[in-house]
């Protein structure tokens, strides 16, 4: 039951933070979401390694899962092929598939580093 | 709809989607499957309903102003999840098993995009046979 209500409160969370960079920030590039698929990535990076299992859920499941976006970076990817700008919608792809790795593992490696 | 309710919709889907998430990965680790597999699965079922959405209920713009931020934005975008595709990967690299990441890596791209195109013909077809109402 604790469980469902913080992955729940973190997921609320995570989505409206997600939507209010989205509003404040129109470009011609999807900026916003690429920021909080990295933000997001790094993030959980950093709360693996105390691995601490109500925090996980929380930040970690709720808060990241939702803050960060697959089908929304699909979407930003498709209509930027679709507008002819596919050197863009590659430069997205590449940006944010290696990007949020390389976040996770700095997030990852710099805990550990804090954490001794 | 005013900016609050926006945000209001936003969260209600975000908390569903985030929990429907949490139910397969748990789910999954009850069936013994690798949280990678979970993952993959949430972002290509999440990417083909956005496709549908976006073709058959968001293209009509009476119906955009709730069902984009609740079921686009929130849902579906709390569904989905790049942080966990990401900490998949980082696992199968830390392994070494570099196949497996390659493989998931690109899996979750090419199907996440594969899904989402097939979704939006799916809608436009929904749409088309369903008038306009």
């Amino acid at each position: 039951m604790t469980a469902v209500v913080l992955v729940a409160v973190g997921g609320a969370l995570g989505a409206a933070a997600r939507y209010a960079l989205v509003l404040s920030w129109r470009a011609h590039f999807p900026w916003a979401i690429l920021v909080v698929n990295l933000a997001g990535s790094f993030m959980l990076g950093v709360l693996l390694v105390p691995a601490q299992e109500q925090i996980l859920l929380f930040l970690g499941i709720g808060f990241c899962g939702a803050l960060t976006t697959f089908s929304t970076f699909a979407l930003d990817t498709l209509v930027l092929a679709r507008e002819g700008r596919v050197h863009a919608a590659g430069i997205n792809v590449g940006l944010s598939a290696l990007g949020s790795i390389a976040a996770l593992g700095a997030g990852l490696l710099l805990a550990r580093a804090l954490g001794g | 709809m005013s900016t609050a309710q926006g945000f209001l919709a936003v969260a209600a889907g975000g908390a569903a989607g985030a929990l429907a998430r949490f139910g397969v990965s748990i789910a999954a680790d009850s069936m013994g499957i690798a949280s990678a597999w979970a993952t993959l699965a949430v972002n290509i079922v999440g990417c083909l309903l956005m496709g549908l959405l976006v073709a058959a209920v968001i293209a009509n713009p009476a119906r955009r102003a709730l069902w984009q931020p609740l079921l686009g934005v929130g849902l579906l975008g709390g569904f989905t999840t790049f942080s966990a595709f990401a900490a998949d990967s980082v696992m199968l690299l830390d392994d070494e098993a570099w196949v497996a990441a390659a493989t998931y890596i690109l899996a979750t791209l090419a199907g996440g995009l594969l899904a989402l195109r097939a979704g939006v013909i799916l809608g436009e077809r929904l749409r088309g046979h369903g008038g306009k109402a």
